[in-house]
């Protein structure tokens, strides 16, 4: 079956240690973890995990349901690109020396509509939030110019496009028994 | 205010835990000191090895229904029970492992005794949980029985921190309510159980597969009246050999690589298969490429997870099978499928003639594992429930022996663990105290465990043991003569005098070599008080068929070493 890039988003209580079950899951699937982001929800107590995977739609199905059957995981959803709404965000530690000596680079910068946060004698630091490929893009422009000292890039997150919200759904039914 | 021991006391107690299989040492001594004020509260079953402790608590908790408890201390007491935690997961059976903990202000400081257990059972366990303070046991016990028995059971442990052992605490038992983290049960809906139906109404070659999810959902009476009103014949899974009595007309035998010919063989011709809590083990299916592909497929289970693992199924009915089948009863027409389950017929006829005949009636030559399982089973009226070990045993005994009363089979079906029978055994003595347990074993798998001579000793658990000694780790050497050219590496034995080992103990014991001693050994040890070992000296090269070979399509079965 065909490889796509899933984007799995699961809620779960914020317990110390589900992470761990959770991306074991890819493990025993032997599924790469290409992207993970946890943070808070919109509900108080829950937890909320994005994760993105090249997996076929078969073995992803497989995946969430054994995400969502481990104990204090609310619910496990995949998605595709075109059902979610998501951004990530990339740090550039740029020189400064290299920034001064070749006007292209601030030019490439601002191309990309990526921003200096921070500039001294020694180095600049460039904030570029946006999608994958626009991040991969500006890197691979910048690495041409020799300049980056460190680049770091967050996982995706994401939002669904879907008008209705399943999870808050499910905990108003579970919370009115 | 009460010690965190006493707690934990309190709550077992609260949760009706009748019996403890334990091994106390440091890190767990506050909760033995304490139980020893409560002698007469519950049984505290000292067992020789904690994996045994393990085992007995999953042979309790098969043989009664209810969740089994084991106690152990920490670092190695917690690792030896490893094994018995995922042989409980895969085959779904509610326990609770109860193991010590450094202190809380010493963990991940490599203290003595040490080891990251709820690390090590996360992906092993349904639910694992370390506590660190006393006021958290209430609710991590109830949370833990309640997990460990409802929905899909499966086990749990609580790695319970020193201090919240000697902590002080205003002890309240706790019940779980719902949780949004947890469905035991998921919801049924109405039209699955419709869609399943019209499936079933208007099938000709129905195959109804069962699983021990049936006997987990005490839902034995429900397959009988859905069968029996559909007119579907039954093939059992290993776990689910006892979910329809013996002699039942529907019933058609067992399913899978040592499974009934029949069975296997209709998986490949029915037009619907209807799956009851059973996972489509690769046991069962074997090549799932070739495995049933012409059939439409059913499959009701409790856990939503298994629900097109395997096999796809066109309709899942998901919930408590209890609860489905009787759904399903009320929606389908009555049927007549006599042709199609009288199509069985000459299947059984070749395999009785080919294999059975030989393995339970033989007339000459060695003593047989079949015929020592049919006739222990025979002289038990059919009624003992059958634990077994891994290996040749196992088949031997669960294909010859009869059942014809719910949970009369535990054995480890999932893990295959060698060693699983004796303690196991020991656990279903306690958890069916009325019933005779069988345990049978090979001279392989009763030497995994044999330690536990000493708690059949201390406990006087009343465990037929029947060693089926052949000198070799016989299941290999079976792989062996078939798949690797005879080449038998690390399978011949030799074994120990065990009339001496049963001596030793204290346990009552016989050697069988002649055919014309069998009847009477089995009476000797069936009625005696108590334990009993009855060692047979079996045929060394007997091989367990019908065989679907590893990796291949289940209705091709070898019938003899010949077919390989």
């Amino acid at each position: 079956m065909e490889k796509k890039l899933y984007t799995l988003i699961v809620h779960s209580e914020n317990i110390a240690g589900l992470l761990n079950q959770i991306t074991a899951v890819f493990t025993r699937r032997q599924l790469n973890i290409e992207s993970l982001n946890a943070s808070a929800s919109s509900i108080k107590g829950i937890h909320r995990y994005t994760i993105t995977t090249w997996s076929d739609e078969d073995t992803i199905i497989k995946v969430t349901k054994q995400i969502e059957k481990k104990i204090d995981v609310v619910q496990a959803h995949y998605f595709l690109d075109d059902e979610i709404f998501m951004q990530e965000v990339a740090l550039f530690k740029i020189s400064t020396p290299k920034l001064l000596e070749n006007p292209l680079i601030s030019k490439t910068i601002r191309r990309y509509g990526a921003r200096i946060m921070e500039a001294n004698a020694v180095y600049a630091v460039v904030e570029k939030s946006g999608v994958t490929d626009e991040i991969i893009a500006l890197r691979t422009e910048l690495d041409a110019f020799d300049c980056v000292l460190q680049y770091v890039s967050s996982g995706r997150i994401a939002v669904t496009r879907d008008t209705a919200e399943h999870v808050n759904e499910y905990l108003e039914k579970i919370n009115k028994g | 205010m009460i010690t965190g021991s006493e707690a934990l006391m309190q709550a077992l107690i609260h949760e009706g835990v009748d019996t403890v299989f334990g091994y106390p040492g440091g890190s767990i001594m506050p909760v033995f000191d304490a139980m020893y004020d409560h002698q007469n509260d519950f049984k505290q079953v000292l067992v020789r090895h904690e994996q045994g402790a393990a085992h007995a608590a999953q042979g309790y908790a098969r043989a009664s229904g209810k969740v089994g408890v084991c106690l152990v201390t920490s670092g190695p007491g917690a690792t030896n029970t490893i094994t018995g935690v995922a042989d409980a997961m895969l085959d779904s059976t509610p326990i609770v492992v109860i193991a010590g903990q450094v202190a809380a202000n010493f963990l991940g400081t490599d203290a003595f005794q040490e080891v990251d257990l709820v690390g090590i059972t996360q992906p092993i366990s349904k639910w694992s949980y370390q506590v660190r303070r006393p006021e958290d046991i209430a609710w991590a016990v109830a949370r833990a029985f309640h997990i460990a028995g409802s929905g899909r059971p499966g086990p749990v442990v609580l790695d319970f921190a020193k201090n919240a052992q000697v902590g002080m605490v205003d002890f309240k038992p706790a019940t779980i309510d719902v949780e949004r983290g947890y469905i035991a049960i998921p919801e049924t809906d109405p039209k699955s159980v419709e869609e399943a139906a019209a499936l079933i109404n208007a099938a000709e070659r129905p195959l109804l597969l069962a699983g021990q999810g049936i006997e987990l959902s005490n839902a034995t009476e429900e397959l009988r009246a859905f069968v029996e009103k559909a007119d579907i014949p039954v093939g059992c899974t290993l776990l689910g050999l006892s979910t329809l009595p013996h002699g039942h007309r529907l019933r058609k035998g067992m399913l899978g690589m040592h499974g009934n010919l029949g069975p296997n063989v209709k998986t490949n011709e029915c037009d619907l298969l209807i799956a009851v809590g059973m996972r489509f083990d690769d046991r069962v299916t074997g090549r799932l490429d070739a495995y049933a592909k012409q059939a439409k497929v059913i499959h009701l289970d409790i856990d939503p997870a298994e629900i097109n693992k395997n096999v796809y199924a066109d309709v899942a009915v998901l919930g408590d099978c209890k609860d489905t089948l009787a759904r399903l009863t009320a929606a389908i027409d009555e049927a007549q499928h006599t042709e199609w389950i009288e199509s069985f017929a000459p299947y059984e006829e070749k395999e009785w003639n080919e294999v059975i005949r030989h393995a339970i009636y033989p007339e000459e030559g060695p003593l047989r594992m079949g015929e020592v399982a049919r006739a222990v089973s025979e002289a038990s009226g059919n009624k003992a429930i059958l634990v077994t070990d891994v290996g040749q045993n196992q088949m031997m005994s669960a294909r010859y022996f009869q059942y014809t009363q719910k949970r009369s089979i535990i054995t480890s079906g999932g893990l295959g663990t060698m060693g699983f029978g004796l303690p196991a055994a020991v656990g279903a003595t306690f958890g069916a105290p009325d019933r005779t347990v069988c345990v049978f074993m090979g001279d392989g798998g009763i030497q995994m465990s044999i330690q536990e001579f000493g708690t059949i000793m201390e406990t006087g658990a009343p465990v037929k043991m029947i060693l089926l000694n052949n000198n070799y780790l016989g299941n290999v050497r079976q792989w062996q003569e078939l798949f690797f050219g005879k080449r038998y590496s690390c399978t011949p034995m030799l074994n120990p005098d065990y009339m001496k080992i049963a001596e030793a103990y204290g346990i009552p014991s016989q050697l069988v070599v002649e055919r014309d001693q069998l009847a009477s050994a089995i009476d000797t040890m069936l009625a005696t008080d108590g334990p009993f070992l009855l060692e047979v000296a079996i045929m060394e090269n007997e091989n367990v068929m019908p065989m679907t070979p590893p990796g291949g399509a289940v209705n091709v079965m070898m019938m003899n070493a010949m077919d390989c």
